[in-house]
């Protein structure tokens, strides 16, 4: 007999979530665009898909991200994702050793136990093909119960798992995480009350937990194992159903996504169905929120990564949960899935700000004149004004003949526009500004502003060079065109958001600091780098929970004990000098206070 | 001509009893830093609309304050939000926000 | 036994507090860590309402350092400690004094100028702060001033570091608005032809003759006063400067060109204030100026017993204020030693 009633709640979950989940699927493959349609075909014949199996195989069932950050962690991820996967392939090879087919329902290898009851055969029972399935069905779900137990130890100790803060349940959550915490315990008891009743046919554990059961037990054990049966499959059944619902939707999500990740499908406007996807393999793990500085600094514990997706998901997106968000990119640079957090945050802020219009047709797109290199110090250098005197000067030193875009007044480059929500209408800034820059016929464009920077290499599509000041001055000092004579200053380097994580530029500052400093290592740098707290993208945020963000950033710099606090943005250099008790200069003026002010002095050294 | 925002022949007195200050009061409900405005102007002065055009936000600030939201639309559709006016406040007004605030308010108004 | 007093800090409320401690019968040590007293005093050329010379000021200040007054200067403090109510203080020269009462007078230094970097201070060559020109006035370097510029335009800054959040100091320096008005007089006395402006944002007129001193420099001398603070300021290539404000009067931007700019440059408390603060566990306002144990009516003492303020520790005062209050802190020293 291979059928029992009991099968029913895991087989129709089951089938419920096969089919939402194609059903989801489908409508993510219909809201494609020509070309993400184009990358999906042939994403399929291409060796990508071995690229996303390998992924699958490393970040959603070893966790080898969650590893790093912690082993315990890791671990218990592992052994929930890896222990369950080698259950399910144990599993259905043992079933197909008893049925002799190669398909088998679904059902059959869950609760072969309850059909099978097997002889064992001593002593040599591990080393019989059956005997060694039973052996590692039993250790498989060992693993799992360990991960279990991890489980439920963090809920309450999540420090141990290098959480300060584990993400807070809604009840859907609970009910789910109940039903997936009681599945293994269920079958656990299921198999052992059955070996205890026919007194064989378990494995190392659950014959030996069946027989004590057996003997302490004075009822029918049959009837006992088979409502264990009929619990262990109702629980199934109703993760199954409850899972979309919940945010176990991460797990068939994940796998979703890493395929699509791989065929070069990418988080970019407009591309909805993307959005949710990621939206979805959010496994709120809460590894966003300790990173957050609104949360370490401010004290802020509702807007994370974490919960602002939740939010999405329910439909709840609050202004000011989308609008209490620095965009430093520290929780995108963590998160074990690899969702594009800054990207949501904006997405959504779009959708608040989409009708609200803007005009600036009084901008009239003119170069005063034409010139090879141009530097754009833009708005914010113009409130620190020793960054644009110094590249004046280290430029008319090199004897590049530049033009200085925006030396007579500011124009913004957009990207505070998109960061507010309105790439929309930041593209209007963005074709003003493009037709001046294309009207000097410039080959070069240096900036010392990351955030212009930025937005000029992403969304400007401009067919010329475009460089950060401190790329350039590298660039400049390796073709011997500045001569130096550096006082090698102990100076510690902050990574500006949008040049480090924003951008990728973390070599070029530090080469160029090697020649003219002695940097110090400082505890969070490079992709660990902390945010200024001055960041535009942070909307509404009052002025204490700003400076108790930079005073976080500040220490972590202070700590080092440099002479100097080094670094390449004008907003980072006004937000940190407010508070300092050091100096604070960018690479800029480094370069410029390290070259000799006359030339004696280079030959002197 | 330049529009300066007002015509000679309109009465140009604020009368501050027939004014709707409910946006007002949204607008301050939302961004309540902008109380602390104390009229020095640095964020005009600073303004990098302010080069190309009469936009004046604390001009706009004051207006709002007074229940005075003619123009309001158009004048902040100018607005490049790039945050230079935030950066020299020395109140620590939240000037972007004011005037997202004012986009928002003015949606929600139908003005 | 006569009872003692050391007072710290050899300014205006160091040298009063101690001269009126002497005459009530009380052994002073006076400590300075400069090699001469008089503190900010020294640094001033004439003082306002009346343009009186301050060497005036410090010469009655000087006259009070009688018998009874042990100076001792060029001294700095390495540590206090306080047992059996006795101060006993270690001086870094390895000299220790002893008293029965402290009294604090190390006032304030001036806002440093270079955090406000888009004002070009330090970095354009003609922008200066109100100390500065001070000692121009005082060194006899007057006709240096501005010397081969054609057009002789100032402009003076007020509120530089004070009411100012990004500074970090939200209070008012009180004696900067009366400093500006004082100094644009000062210097159309020596340049009549100087056009002078005044960028301010409340002209805080407060105390006795001040507002006269305001009436008489538009009367008088013609100084224009235009409402806006300044945003920022940039060098042309003639080393003059652009400044840009809101003339908030009419509601339009602003811009100007000027050949020297003056930053009227607030109060801080001096770090050595706030080291000894520290020390002895003295309270600091959120402005981080000392806190009295009373702000109404106890003003000059503190919450620990024998330990006095006197002076700008206590906030920005100008020269008047300072000397009545450093008599007010020398009674109440003498009562707690009685």
């Amino acid at each position: 007999m291979t059928f029992n009633l009991f099968v029913l709640p895991f087989s129709l979950g089951f089938i419920f979530l096969f089919f939402t989940m194609i059903m989801k699927n489908r409508s993510w493959i219909h809201e494609m665009d020509v070309e993400d349609k184009r990358k999906f075909k042939s994403g399929l014949r291409s060796p990508r898909i071995f690229f996303a199996l390998r992924e699958i195989f490393f970040e959603s069932l070893l966790h080898r991200k969650m590893f790093r950050r912690n082993p315990m962690l890791g671990y218990m991820h592992m052994s929930f994702a890896f222990g369950w996967f080698l259950l399910i392939l144990f599993g259905n090879m043992e079933s197909r050793i008893y049925s002799g087919f190669w398909i088998n329902p679904p059902y059959y290898p869950i609760f072969l136990k309850f059909f099978i009851h097997d002889k064992h055969v001593l002593p040599f029972e591990i080393f019989t093909v059956p005997g060694f399935f039973r052996f590692s069905m039993d250790l498989l779900l060992l693993f799992v119960l360990s991960g279990l137990f991890l489980a439920i130890l963090k809920r309450s100790r999540s420090h141990w798992f290098g959480l300060k803060k584990t993400s807070q349940l809604q009840f859907s959550d609970k009910v789910t995480m109940t039903c997936l915490w009681l599945i293994f315990p269920l079958r656990l008891l299921a198999e052992s009350f059955t070996a205890g009743a026919y007194g064989y046919g378990g494995g190392f554990i659950t014959q030996h937990l069946g027989n004590v059961l057996a003997f302490l037990w004075p009822l029918n054990d049959k009837d006992v194992a088979y409502a264990c049966w009929w619990m262990y499959s109702l629980s199934l059944g109703i993760f199954f159903v409850m899972l979309p619902y919940s945010r176990y939707m991460h797990i068939p999500t994940e796998l979703i996504l890493i395929f699509y990740r791989n065929f070069g499908i990418q988080t970019r406007k407009g591309s909805g169905f993307f959005s949710e996807i990621e939206l979805l393999s959010c496994s709120r793990c809460g590894v966003c929120i300790d990173v957050c500085q609104l949360n370490t600094a401010a004290g802020i514990q509702d807007i994370q990564a974490v919960y602002f997706l939740q939010s999405i998901r329910h439909k709840q997106v609050m202004n000011n949960i989308v609008n209490r968000c620095l965009v430093c990119g520290r929780c995108q640079e963590v998160c074990p899935v690899g969702i594009h957090t800054d990207y949501q945050r904006l997405f959504h802020r779009e959708v608040f700000r989409k009708s609200q219009a803007q005009d600036f047709s009084f901008l009239n797109g003119e170069s005063t004149r034409k010139a090879e290199v141009i530097y754009f110090a833009g708005c914010m250098s113009h409130l620190t004004p020793t960054i644009p005197e110094a590249m004046q000067q280290i430029l008319d030193t090199a004897k590049i003949d530049y033009l200085y875009l925006d030396k007579d007044h500011t124009v913004c480059c957009g990207r505070p526009l998109m960061l507010a929500g309105k790439p929309v209408q930041a593209e209007m800034l963005i074709a003003q500004n493009k037709k001046t820059i294309l009207d000097s016929e410039a080959v070069l464009l240096v900036t010392s502003c990351p955030i212009c920077y930025r937005v000029f290499r992403e969304d400007y599509k401009l067919d010329i060079r475009i460089l950060h000041h401190t790329q350039y001055l590298l660039e400049l000092i390796k073709k011997g065109k500045i001569p130096l004579q550096a006082y090698f200053r102990k100076v510690a380097y902050h990574d500006p958001c949008d040049l480090g994580r924003g951008s990728g530029v973390y070599n070029d500052p530090r080469e160029l600091l090697l020649k003219i400093a002695d940097p110090v290592k400082v505890r969070n740098e490079g992709k660990d780098s902390l945010c200024c707290g001055g960041s535009l993208g942070l909307i509404n945020a009052g002025t204490e929970e700003k400076d108790r963000i930079t005073k976080e950033a500040l220490e972590n710099y202070l700590e080092a004990k440099p002479e100097i606090l080094l670094t390449a943005c004008p907003l980072c250099k006004k937000t940190f000098a407010k508070h300092s008790p050091v100096e604070v200069m960018d690479v800029a003026e480094l370069v410029m206070e390290a070259i000799p002010k006359k030339a004696g002095e280079v030959m002197s050294c | 001509m330049k529009s300066f925002g007002y015509n000679i022949t309109e009465d140009r007195q604020i009368d501050f009893d027939a004014n709707d200050r409910n946006v007002t009061v949204f607008i301050n409900e939302i961004e309540p830093s902008i109380l602390l405005c104390m009229g020095c102007g640095s964020c005009t002065a600073t303004c990098t609309t302010g080069h190309f055009t009469d936009f004046n936000i604390r001009k706009i600030h004051t207006l709002i304050q007074r229940g005075e939201l003619k123009h309001l639309k158009k004048e902040i559709m100018k607005c490049m939000l790039c945050g230079k006016c935030q950066l020299v406040c020395p109140r620590g007004v939240n000037l972007r926000n004011l005037i997202l605030s004012i986009h928002t308010a003015l949606e929600k108004s139908g003005l | 036994m006569s009872k003692t007093a050391i007072i710290i800090g050899g300014g205006t409320a160091g040298m009063e507090t101690a001269s009126q401690l002497a005459r009530l019968g009380v052994e002073v040590d006076l400590i300075e860590k400069q090699p001469h007293l008089g503190g900010h005093l020294k640094n001033w050329d004439r003082l306002f309402p009346n343009r009186r010379n301050s060497d005036e000021v410090f010469d009655y200040l000087e006259k009070g350092m009688n018998d009874g007054i042990s100076l001792h200067l060029n001294a700095e403090i390495s540590n206090i400690r306080k047992s059996e109510e006795k101060f006993t203080i270690a001086l870094q020269d390895g000299k220790e004094l002893q008293s029965d009462a402290l009294v604090i007078a190390t006032g304030y230094e001036v806002f440093d100028a270079r955090k406000k970097e888009e004002y070009g201070y330090g970095i354009y060559d003609n922008v200066i702060t109100s100390v500065e020109l001070e000692e121009f006035f005082r060194s006899n370097k007057q006709k240096n001033l501005l010397e081969g510029v054609a057009s002789k335009r100032i402009g003076i800054i007020h509120c530089v570091g004070s009411r100012d959040e990004k500074a970090g100091n939200l209070y008012c320096s009180k004696l900067c608005c009366v400093t500006g008005v004082k100094q644009a007089i000062e210097i159309k006395e020596l340049m009549p032809d100087a056009e002078i402006f005044c960028f301010y944002m409340d002209l805080r007129m407060f105390d006795r003759h001040f507002e006269e001193m305001y009436y008489e420099a538009q009367e008088k001398w013609g100084i224009q006063f235009i409402r806006g603070r300044l945003s920022e300021a940039s060098e042309n290539t003639d080393h003059t400067l652009l400044v840009k404000v809101e003339d908030t009067l009419t509601g339009l931007p602003l811009k100007m060109k000027v050949d020297l700019l003056i930053l009227l440059v607030g109060f801080v408390p001096s770090p050595e204030t706030r080291r000894l603060a520290a020390m002895l566990g003295l309270k600091e306002g959120d402005d981080r100026f000392l806190c009295p144990a009373d702000e109404h009516t106890i003003t000059n003492s503190t919450e620990i017993p024998g330990v006095f303020l006197a002076g700008t520790v206590k906030g920005p005062a100008g020269i008047a204020n300072t000397i009545t209050d450093a008599r007010a802190t020398a009674i109440q020293v003498a009562d707690y030693l009685k």
